[in-house]
């Protein structure tokens, strides 16, 4: 099966040419963000929806194409990768938040996240998440990105990355995604004044020590020893390691709702064919009631991880609200996931537990994402600290504040 | 092939934000008067007639409603601050509350043009109560095996029966209810069964309350024995009620009454803590105020994707379903985080009692307006499996 890339590149590109159209005739329009009216709001609102839908079928018709559960679950031998990421590459999808200056397809933010509910939707065992992320961290500092797989450094809020006085990279950062399969990586790091800088370095200059995530993907242990980064500029006024962190969590986000949607589709459609006591199981209540529950918190997960996308999408300021947003997000898509994954197996019964199903591809994968750049627990003392500093009368505000 | 969920992000529009101001401005007066008191959510008198008729001056009742009926015709999103802003605050809206989200709705779409003259300028002034009569002593959840006859007579109806669990019948002005008008045919079960106006405080309806466990006598007994209504007061089809009682249902299930009926504990939880927590209530705060933010999300979400013409009626339920067991579970986690408030927290005894009461309330919430059983039932069907 060739891969379709010139008409998916082609398609691609006419959808971003679409959406930087729309964007234009928005500016033009007039304010736009301070007095809006709804109706007119609401209309563009679906103007952009479309146009992210074009990039987002993009992504997902190379998925159906090359990243096919069943195919990649029958194929031992990890043969479905290198075409996948040609297709994707080819579509330019793997740079989507890069701007052209700087190399990529300049796609906006709010696309770029349909892309990745889209590679949760396929459990994508790639490493575009991680690419499209160092992509967009490269781009804060205005650093050109390669070509190639990339993934970003640190992935856990606990681990630091040093700048040295003659410029140089130490650290030691765990639970890198793909580190292994990464030819650069994009790091923040700050300098014993707490300035943060971001970076572009040779994978071939760190030592990673490999590892397996739940679902089975590499997540390594990436350490430097003054290490000399390929480049190297000052992060933007205000930008840390927790913008990054945080910009990760809704990627990882909205890839665990992705998943989540799977898992009720493929949950429903098992219920409707096997036949258990004379009977489809998905005539029993029990059974009903159970996958109503799955879709209970793959709706959660879903208006969760959507609206702290799109909450990131448009900030202006990064303030409490859009910290709310992201990593309320990530507390409730891994709670979803724990919830909703233990669900969707029961209703399989035992043929769910075994490797030749496809369900472990998103129930393990939806497990682990739970972990990458901050898990549930850490990020709920975060927001339990901002909770008490604010102060009770100033919570409602805060929950109520769009 | 499962029907794709939707939650599109949606933003309150600028507009909700002013009003928001002035819905707390008012409520903040309202407390500093001492109309009622927000800490005190097991109050007695949950009745408050003035702060109903206030509320309607302010034109926050019939929000969506055309203005020849006294309505104001704004946005179901404007409608949904003022709801959450009432709920958060723990206003008595007991009075008007029915009427304006459930009521109000049904006789718009079925009453006679007179009766709706008559009738919804009232609600709008915050004047009159309504209750819901759908519950019997031996249908609540099947709602089609009601057996509360209305036998034709002379310009109406004879009403003689029961129905039960009725909230505010004691001081309700009107009831919309649904009474047998003839027997369920084979074919359907759901068949003869219709919608009526009643008059409450008339020859021939009796209410008895009924105590709850909280200590509050909300819900009550209505003994109809041939009360009379008049033809007029029938509302939509004979015999044809179950058409008509799903269209405004997604209104009913997705509004932040759905959620936040318990949500003072975790404002009052807060404050108990105070500024400084140890990583334990940080932790369980985070993970609360996590959850709340996404129930709402996903309740504003389906409030604009109604506004916008969309039909969004198994997201609705989806919120019912898992916003009323959040609601309910919400005490006890609080509760469980409440152990290691420092004894000298000022409001530690507000806190404990506001617990006591929401503890009380909580298995109410999976029951009240629809069972999780029977919203599950819905969920399942629209996704396919029955």
């Amino acid at each position: 099966m060739p891969p379709p890339h010139a008409a998916l590149r082609t398609a691609l590109v006419t959808a971003m040419a679409f959406a930087h159209h729309k964007a234009q005739e928005q500016t033009a329009a007039g304010p736009g963000h301070i007095s809006w009216d709804w109706h007119a709001n609401f209309k563009s609102g679906n103007a952009v929806a479309e146009s992210e839908n074009i990039v987002a079928e993009t992504a997902e018709k190379i998925f159906a194409d090359l990243a096919d559960a069943q195919t990649i679950n029958r194929d031992k031998k990890g043969e479905w990768k290198a075409p996948l990421w040609q297709a994707l590459s080819d579509a330019g999808l793997p740079l989507s938040w890069v701007p052209e200056d700087c190399g990529g397809s300049g796609a906006s933010l709010a696309e770029g996240f349909s892309v990745l509910s889209a590679a949760g939707r396929f459990a994508v065992a790639v490493p575009l998440a991680e690419t499209m992320l160092a992509g967009w961290l490269l781009a804060q500092a205005k650093i050109t990105s390669p070509g190639g797989e990339m993934t970003v450094v640190p992935a856990s809020p606990k681990d630091r990355i040093t700048v040295n006085a003659d410029g140089s990279l130490s650290g030691r950062a765990r639970g890198v995604p793909f580190a292994k399969v990464a030819k650069y990586f994009a790091m923040v790091a700050s300098d014993p004044k707490g300035d943060f800088a971001v970076a572009l370095v040779d994978a071939g200059k760190c030592r990673i020590e490999s590892g397996l995530n739940l679902g089975g993907d590499p997540s390594d242990v990436v350490t430097l020893d003054k290490v000399q980064p390929a480049a190297i500029k000052p992060a933007p006024a205000g930008f840390d390691q927790a913008r990054l962190m945080l910009m990760g969590g809704v990627a990882r986000s909205l890839q665990i709702a992705g998943a989540l949607e799977s898992m009720l589709e493929i949950s429903v459609r098992y219920s409707n064919e096997r036949v258990a006591f004379e009977k489809k199981i998905s005539k029993f209540q029990a059974v009903q009631h159970n996958l109503a529950r799955l879709a209970g918190e793959s709706a959660a997960a879903l208006a969760a991880a959507t609206s702290a996308a799109d909450a990131i999408a448009n900030a202006t300021v990064f303030n409490d609200e859009v910290f709310l947003e992201a990593v309320a997000a990530k507390i409730r898509c891994a709670e979803a996931a724990e919830k909703g994954g233990g669900i969707a197996h029961q209703v399989h019964g035992a043929i769910g537990f075994t490797i030749e199903h496809i369900l472990h591809r998103y129930s393990l994968r939806a497990l682990a994402w739970r972990d990458d750049f901050g898990s549930e627990s850490f990020w709920a003392v975060e927001l339990g600290k901002l909770v008490a500093q604010r102060g009770a009368d100033e919570l409602w505000p805060l929950v109520a504040s769009r | 092939m499962t029907a794709a969920l939707r939650f599109d992000p949606i933003r309150l529009p600028s507009e909700c934000e002013q009003l928001r101001k002035e819905v707390r401005a008012f409520l903040a007066e309202e407390i500093a008067a001492g109309t009622f008191d927000p800490h005190k959510p097991n109050r007695e008198d949950t009745d408050v007639p003035e702060f109903s008729r206030k509320v309607g001056a302010r034109g926050w009742l019939g929000m969506t409603w055309p203005k020849k009926y006294g309505g104001h015709e704004r946005s179901f999103l404007e409608r949904y601050v003022v709801t959450e802003e009432m709920r958060v605050a723990n206003a008595p809206t007991r009075r008007f509350f029915v009427a304006d989200r459930q009521s109000g709705p049904v006789l718009l779409k079925y009453a006679p043009e007179h009766i709706k003259m008559e009738i919804l300028p009232r609600i709008c002034r915050g004047e009159i109560c309504f209750a819901i009569g759908m519950s019997e002593p031996n249908s609540g959840s099947d709602l089609f095996a009601a057996k509360t006859r209305a036998t034709k007579t002379d310009g109406g109806y004879l009403i003689n029966g029961t129905k039960i669990w009725t909230s505010s019948a004691h001081i309700a002005d009107y009831m919309i209810a649904i009474f047998r008008t003839s027997p369920p045919t084979k074919e359907n079960r759901r068949h003869g069964l219709t919608q009526f106006l009643v008059k409450m405080k008339q020859p021939g309806i009796q209410v008895n309350p009924i105590g709850q466990i909280t200590g509050q006598y909300e819900f009550n007994e209505v003994v109809f024995t041939d009360h009379f209504i008049p033809d007029d007061h029938v509302l939509g089809e004979i015999d044809g009620a179950w058409k008509q009682a799903t269209s405004e249902l997604a209104y009913e299930r997705s509004g932040p009454e759905r959620f936040l009926e318990t949500y003072y504990v975790l404002t009052e939880l807060v404050r108990a803590v105070g500024n400084n927590p140890d990583t334990r209530s940080a932790e369980g705060i985070g993970r609360l105020v996590a959850q709340v933010h996404t129930m709402r999300r996903m309740s504003v979400s389906v409030a604009g994707m109604l506004q916008a013409g969309k039909e969004p009626v198994v997201e609705a339920s989806i919120v019912k379903d898992i916003g009323t067991i959040w609601e309910q579970q919400l005490p006890h986690r609080v509760r469980e985080l409440a152990a290691f408030v420092e004894e000298t927290a000022t409001n530690r005894e507000t806190l404990e009692k506001q617990l006591d009461f929401a503890i009380k309330t909580a298995p109410k919430l999976t029951i009240q307006g629809g069972t999780t059983e029977v919203l599950r039932g819905i969920i399942a069907r629209g996704l396919g499996l029955r």
